[in-house]
């Protein structure tokens, strides 16, 4: 009885905590997007299914599909880029190891807005980019490096890459390369014995990796804000710019029950591989 | 047997294509030429003039007192959830708490911010520096109680036991033994949560109100509407401030390995 006493004195302030500020707003999102929006920009009286209904539209379709596919490919290069280099972090030596971790560490503390900032300027039209290319013959003076989706992609790839390279690097330490060398022994060639062995070997590693990637890309808001312009807008600035141009509330809010669910499915879906998988389990607390 | 060095190419590339645009942004704000792409001399009138901007020290003012006020409840909330966590990590109410700390770590920042908004619009509180604080406290916490976990998990209770068969009473051991045994563990949440505080963009775009602009939201209506130059030198002087925050939390964790 004293035990539970205890249990509840220690754990009762985190837990009313988050049910008043991540439980119930949560809720309040999905109960607000059927809610008519008041001409003041506030919540209106009543229960609506015209929020629901407007997601329909073309514009809001082409806006989902443009941030599922910029999320994809960012995650994918984010994967090719990564794997290799937690693969050499992992087999350095201690010393040489340390270092390269804490260079990969640093911008993950670094601001995120100055890192996107970063190459703002250097995709400006005045920037290095754009003169070093126009010095090699491959840009003219009108073309754009800035406001398109590959932009997105690049700095999107840019400021994730450090948060996919440690859970692999963390997977990859505590493989077993004697396996890789075993399977070389036996013939496989380098790439197979990448593929069939090293590769199953860290796959706890590459579900965080694609789980810390995929899912922050999906409700990404600064990156395309600030170098995608309006080819390369992603669901985060529509529910932005319900917000704060728009003044629609409900509006935001359905675009925002549309994007938990979107980031729910590959959570289920992990869960599901989870179960599958036993031995396996995904922590995402290993980043430091 | 031979390795393959194209792993290794990688990995050179990967540290390169993260360290230019930022070392670029460095040298640029020594850099008096208002576009990146001729250097016209080292000069530091881009820190003089950001020195003499009343705006900025403004939000400086407001990103430190809610970073310090955040720090302190986080620390305190997240390091009793981690303690709980621990202790009863097989009980069902654990398996639930653990649920709830894990939402802020993985639901994208722009619904947290939007779900807040909501909240604080459908409740009536005013936006400003306190619902600001609030929305960090919230995300601060699960970081917090994931870092001190960490540090738990290699803790050995047993020391607690013995402080107990000694003559300690609960609060005592808990005071002499558990938390200075934990203090690495908490002064790295402390920072972390610090940190992620004054970096925070989103979620406090959602939830900021007239009179309580921060740091980042000043950066970005910088970056939007103002001088490129300006935010060189700012995000340097930033830089320059989380770098050391980062060697001060590797220097708390090489103790903690030495330490054993």
């Amino acid at each position: 009885m004293k035990r539970r006493k205890a249990e509840w004195l220690t754990s009762l302030p985190t837990l009313v905590w988050l049910t008043l500020f991540v439980v119930v707003p949560t809720l309040l999102v999905f109960v607000i997007a059927f809610r008519p929006a008041n001409p003041y920009g506030g919540i209106g009286r009543g229960w609506t299914l015209d929020t629901i209904r407007a997601l329909a539209t073309p514009s809001t379709l082409l806006i989902a599909w443009r941030t599922l596919w910029i999320s994809l490919l960012t995650t994918a290069i984010c994967l090719v880029l990564a794997v290799p280099t937690g693969y050499t972090i992992a087999r350095a030596p201690a010393r040489l190891r340390n270092r390269l971790l804490l260079l990969v560490i640093v911008p993950f503390w670094t601001s995120f807005l100055v890192r996107v900032f970063a190459w703002r300027s250097l995709l400006h039209p005045e920037g290095p980019i754009k003169k070093l290319l126009e010095a090699l013959g491959l840009a003219g003076p009108d073309t754009t490096l800035l406001y398109n989706p590959v932009a997105v992609v690049l700095v999107m790839v840019y400021t994730f890459l450090p948060f996919t390279i440690l859970p692999i690097y963390a997977a990859a330490e505590k493989f077993d390369f004697r396996l890789v060398e075993a399977a070389r022994d036996l013939g496989a060639r380098p790439f197979q014995s990448f593929r069939k062995v090293f590769l199953p070997g860290i796959r706890r590693g590459l579900l965080t990796a694609v789980l810390v990637v995929f899912i922050p890309a999906l409700g990404s808001y600064i990156i395309p804000d600030l170098v995608g312009g309006p080819s390369g807008e992603m669901l985060g600035n529509k529910i932005a710019q319900r917000v704060f141009s728009d003044r629609n509330l409900p509006h935001a809010s359905a675009l925002s029950a549309v994007l938990v669910l979107a980031v729910l499915a590959p959570l289920v879906a992990v869960l599901v591989l989870q179960r599958k998988d036993k031995k396996s389990k995904i922590i995402m607390g290993e980043a430091p | 047997m031979r390795r393959s060095r194209f792993p290794i190419a990688v990995t050179g590339l990967v540290l390169a294509f993260l360290y230019l645009p930022i070392l670029i942004l460095v040298a640029n704000s020594f850099n008096p030429a208002r576009y990146s792409s001729r250097w016209e001399g080292f000069s530091l009138v881009w820190y003089a003039k950001l020195f003499r901007s009343p705006e900025i020290w403004q939000a400086v003012r407001n990103t430190l007192l809610i970073a310090v006020s955040v720090t302190a409840v986080s620390v305190v909330l997240g390091t009793l959830a981690a303690y709980a966590l621990h202790r009863w990590s097989s009980s069902r109410l654990q398996r639930l708490h653990f649920t709830l700390i894990y939402q802020p770590l993985v639901v994208p920042e722009i619904l947290m911010g939007i779900s807040l908004l909501m909240a604080f619009v459908a409740v009536g509180v005013p936006l400003g520096l306190f619902t600001i604080f609030l929305a960090h406290v919230t995300f601060c916490v699960s970081f917090v109680a994931m870092t001190v976990l960490g540090r738990l998990q290699d803790f050995d209770f047993s020391v607690i036991e013995a402080a107990r068969d000694l003559g300690a009473s609960p609060w005592q051991s808990t005071r002499r033994v558990l938390i200075p045994m934990l203090m690495p563990g908490i002064v790295a949440g402390g920072l972390l949560a610090f940190t992620l505080s004054v970096d925070d963009f989103v979620i406090t775009f959602f939830v900021a109100g007239p009179g309580s602009t921060t740091l980042p939201l000043r950066i970005y209506s910088m970056i939007k509407y103002g001088a490129p130059p300006l935010i060189n030198a700012l995000s340097t002087l930033l830089l320059a401030v989380t770098l050391s925050a980062v060697l001060l939390s590797q220097h708390l964790a090489d103790r903690r390995s030495g330490a054993g």
